[in-house]
Parts: C-alpha cells; structure tokens; sequence
C-alpha cells in the first residue's frame, strides 16, 4: 500500500472511508440517532453507497479531462467501498427494519419498484466486487472484465432512481447526486466520440473528411 | 588544543535516511490531511448535506397553557374514553421528530427552526356556511371550550407512528356552536402563508399555504380534536401552534397546523397533498394496512422508540368509533 508516488493516497482515502461507519456505530451506541434510528441508519448508509458509486465512476473522466491519473489508483478501493456501504444499507434494511421477515422483504422487492430498483443495484455490485482482484482481471481477459465492470453505470443510475422514488416530494437532493452523474457519464460518451474522430485523422484520413463523414452518418 | 572528535562514521546518519525522514513527515501531513478531508466530506454527504450538528439547539421549555383548567376534568376518570392505555413516545421525540415542511423538509428541521414562528397574537377566521362569520382570538377561542386531554395513536403516511398525549377541544363543539347552515357540507382549513415566519414557504415543494379538509360527518365525530398542546404543555410551535387539527384515524398529514382559518364550505375542499400527488395522497387519507401507498408497504409501522414493527391496524385502532362513516364506500377506490 505504501508504494510509488503519492504512498499516502490509498491509506489516507481508505481510513478516512471507514469514518462514516464509525461514527454511525458510535452515534447509534449512544442512541443519538434521533427518534427513528434505523431510518437514519438506512439514509445514511444508502447516501454513502451513492456517493462512492459517484466517486469510482468519475476516475475515468477526471484522467480524460485534467490528466490525473491518481483517481484511477483509488477506483478499485472506491467500488469496494460502494459495495461495502450497499451491503450494509441492504443488512440495515433485511436485518434491523424488517427484522428478516422473509416475506415481508420478498413482497417488497416484488411489488415495490422503489425497492427494486434498489435491489437491482445491490445485486449488480456483487459481480463487480467479487471480480476485483486482479487474479479475477487476469482470468475474465481485460475485455471482458472491462464490459462486466460498465455495470456500474447502470447500478448508478438504478441508485438515483431508489433516492427519487423514495422521497415525498422535495427531490433537490436526488437530482444532484443524478446531474453529477449525467455529467460524468456523458464525459464518457464525448471522450469516446472524439477518440474515434482522433483515431480516424491518426488512420491519414484528412479531418475535415472524417468530420463530414460524421455528419452525414448523423443525418442518415 | 584539541578538537572533539568527529563521531564515527557508522553514527552519521546516512543521507538516503535523513532525506526519507522528511518525506515521512511529509507524507504522514499529507496522509493526515486526505484521511480528515475525506471523513468529513462524507459525513458531510451522508447527513444530507448539513453542517454536523449533534443536538439541536435547546429550546425554551413550553410555558403552561393559559387557560385555567376545567374543573370538570379534575373530576373525570384518569383516562377518557377514547385513550389508549399504550406507552406514550417521549416529549422529545415528539417535539424533534416532526414533519412540518413549512420549516424544512426533514425531520429534524422543524424543532430547529420553526423559532421563526410568532403563535401570539394569533387570530383565527370562521367563515363560510355559518351563522356569523367572525375573527376569533385563538386565546379567546380555547376559552370558548374546556380543554381536554386526550391519548392517541398518530400514523404517518411515511409508517411510523408515535402516541401522545394532546390537549384541545372536540371540532364538533366549535361547528356546533358556529351554527352552520344546511349547505354545509364540508370544512376546510388554511395554514398561516407568511414566508417570513415560514421559511420553507420560499421553496415551491407544496403548494403553499397548506390546506385540508374534512366531510362534515367526519368533522363532528368526537374523536376529532382542535389541540393546543401537548403533553400538558403548550403547543410548541414545530409541533403546530398556537392551534392544530388531529383526526387520529388518518394519516398524520391530515392533521394540518398552525391554522388561521375554518371555513365550511358546500364542496369538497382541495387538499395539498392530494394536489401534489393525487395517485398517492387522497382525500380520506384514512389509516388502512389494506391499501398501500403505491411505492411503499402500509401494512406495518414503527413505533417510535420500538425496534420490531408492529402491525398497522385499520382506522389507525378507531374502526369502532368511525367506520359505519365509510360504510358501503370503496375504500381502495377513496383511499
């Protein structure tokens, strides 16, 4: 962990990671989670989830854009981190507010698309964390492992969803957390566009000619 | 003269070491700075988006309310006839566990900031298909009716639910006394649209001021009480004062506070929850495990201050008093 450049990069952003759960426990021993403990527990643990989910999804376009290439270093800690969060969020749920009433929690997933979704999401992390080792890059092929892994797009976007559906009414929040990720997801897709027009002009084909050869793809 | 001897070579401290002490130290600064930007950040994120603040700020203790006590209730039996023997949730939980978006759209923001609210003077306005139209004094209009307390069970829309011990009159003795005519029908109530006393009445979330409403037969039952306080005390302000509505066999948001105005009315009045979402929210709003809300289970509730859930029971536990008022009515079609 202690290596290379910045060797203080990945302790300091695993500890400071693990404050939340800390002092979610500390506050819950001391009972000052409020008059509903376990729906500040779940709001929480379910903000946390979102928020790293957010974080592992925008390495990519801060390398594309500024150049950095030390969030690519923490991804794989932050995925894990998102799944982490997810599975507590999920046990919170299971285990504390419906107390492993199985049928309970099966009618919920069934008939309740704010659950599904949310369910949805955590079951699509669960590949991902078990494939991140690098064994597990080694043995998929880096294709594969690369295609497997853009399901964190979706599991981000089904978690916007759970926060908007779950709200009464004031949706400000949700909407923020879903604008940072509309704009680092479309960071993806103009980054993609404009390495095929560079790869096209570095092929000899004469810029001018690849962008017409666009447009006349995009008006056909 | 002799000159202290050189310390031996093997004591000097080799510059590869001395030079890695200060990136130690450097990287321990910057190790440190990282873990605490992260930490708080998240915890940050994680409580919404709000400075951290452990305990909101402590309040005045409510004053005694002003009205002398009735006499008569010295004399009546420790619990009244529509009590629940229940546990009652503790004063702070009722006090800091409020839904009142008029301050904030969490929980917690009522009892942080519903300071800006002035309870006195505060005056009332009876209108619409009675005898005389008039503004009331809300002082002047508690002493009109003995107060009394009564012990009921609250169910939020959100399922949990709490029980506290109001104090108010029956709404049925204020429509009694108001003499309404025969185009009555329905009552509706305003609450005070002041953005200035209201600060979440900037913010378009609801459609402001919030109004409810009641059928006529509902409004006279006994159960439905107009309260101005709580647990013996005066009505806090995050808690609806000076005077709030509390129909405890529905839904809390029915329970409409902070009231400048009753009207009786011959349609049915508009509510602002049913305008916001009509698929979700409608008139009766009537507590029932039957009929979910269509993204969340209303089968079961919270408790405030318990750990399991507990069943929610049909007309929030009042079925006995109030359902032959929705008899031959669809109540999944009148939800």
């Amino acid at each position: 962990m202690w290596k290379g450049p910045l060797p203080w990069l990945k302790p300091a952003v695993f500890v400071g990671s693990l404050f939340p759960v800390f002092r979610l426990g500390a506050a819950a021993a001391r009972g000052e989670l409020g008059a509903n403990p376990i729906a500040t527990a779940l709001n929480q643990l379910g903000l946390l989830t979102l928020t790293f989910l957010i974080a592992a999804l925008a390495c990519t376009p801060l390398k594309l854009v500024f150049g950095w290439t030390w969030p690519i270093r923490i991804r794989r800690m932050l995925g894990l981190f998102a799944f982490f969060y997810a599975s507590l969020h999920f046990l919170t749920y299971a285990g504390l507010d419906q107390v492993l009433d199985l049928k309970a929690i099966f009618a919920d997933i069934t008939k309740r698309p704010f659950i599904a979704v949310g369910f949805a999401a955590f079951v699509l992390l669960v590949p991902l964390a078990a494939t991140s080792t690098d064994a597990m890059v080694r043995r998929l092929g880096y294709v594969r492992w690369k295609r497997l892994h853009r399901l964190a797009y979706l599991a981000a976007i089904l978690g916007v969803i759970h926060f908007v559906w779950r709200v009464k009414k004031d949706v400000s929040q949700p909407v923020a957390y879903g604008a940072v990720l509309a704009v680092l997801l479309s960071t993806r897709v103009v980054a993609y566009f404009w390495k095929r027009l560079k790869q096209r002009v570095s092929r000899g084909i004469p810029a001018t000619m690849a962008a017409g050869e666009t447009e006349t793809r995009s008006g056909s | 003269m002799k000159l202290p001897k050189e310390p031996a070579s093997s004591e000097v401290t080799a510059e590869s070491l001395y030079v890695r002490r200060r990136e130690f130290i450097k990287n321990a600064a910057l190790f440190a700075g990282t873990t605490t930007a992260v930490g708080a950040g998240l915890i940050y994120l994680a409580s919404g988006g709000k400075a951290d603040s452990p305990e909101s700020p402590a309040s005045e203790p409510p004053k005694a309310v002003t009205a002398p006590p009735d006499p008569r209730a010295e004399l009546a039996p420790l619990r009244g006839r529509f009590d629940t023997d229940e546990p009652m949730t503790p004063f702070k939980d009722v006090t800091t566990y409020n839904n009142f978006y008029e301050f904030g759209v969490d929980k917690s923001d009522p009892s942080e900031n519903a300071h800006t609210l002035r309870p006195r003077p505060w005056s009332v306005s009876l209108e619409g298909e009675i005898k005389k139209p008039q503004k009331v004094d809300v002082d002047a209009l508690t002493k009109w009716f003995p107060l009394e307390q009564r012990v009921y069970r609250m169910r939020c829309v959100e399922a949990w639910s709490m029980v506290i011990p109001w104090l108010g009159f029956p709404l049925a003795e204020l429509i009694k006394r108001l003499e309404p005519t025969s185009r009555a029908k329905y009552v509706a109530f305003t609450t005070l649209l002041d953005s200035a006393q209201m600060p979440g009445q900037r913010r378009g979330i609801l459609d402001w001021p919030y109004v409810e409403g009641l059928r006529i037969d509902e409004a006279m039952n006994p159960l439905v009480l107009l309260a101005v306080g709580l647990y013996g005390k005066e009505l806090p302000n995050q808690n609806g004062a000076p005077i709030r509505l509390v129909v405890p066999w529905k839904y809390g948001f029915k329970g409409i506070k902070s009231i400048v105005r009753i009207q009786l009315v011959e349609k049915q009045p508009r509510t602002t929850w049913n305008l916001a979402a009509p698929h979700e929210y409608g008139f009766y709003a009537n507590v029932n495990p039957e009929v979910d809300h269509p993204r969340w289970s209303q089968a079961t509730e919270r408790r405030i201050g318990e750990f399991r859930r507990r069943k929610t029971l049909p007309f929030n536990g009042y079925g006995e008093q109030v359902a032959s008022l929705y008899s031959g009515m669809d109540l999944r079609a009148n939800f």
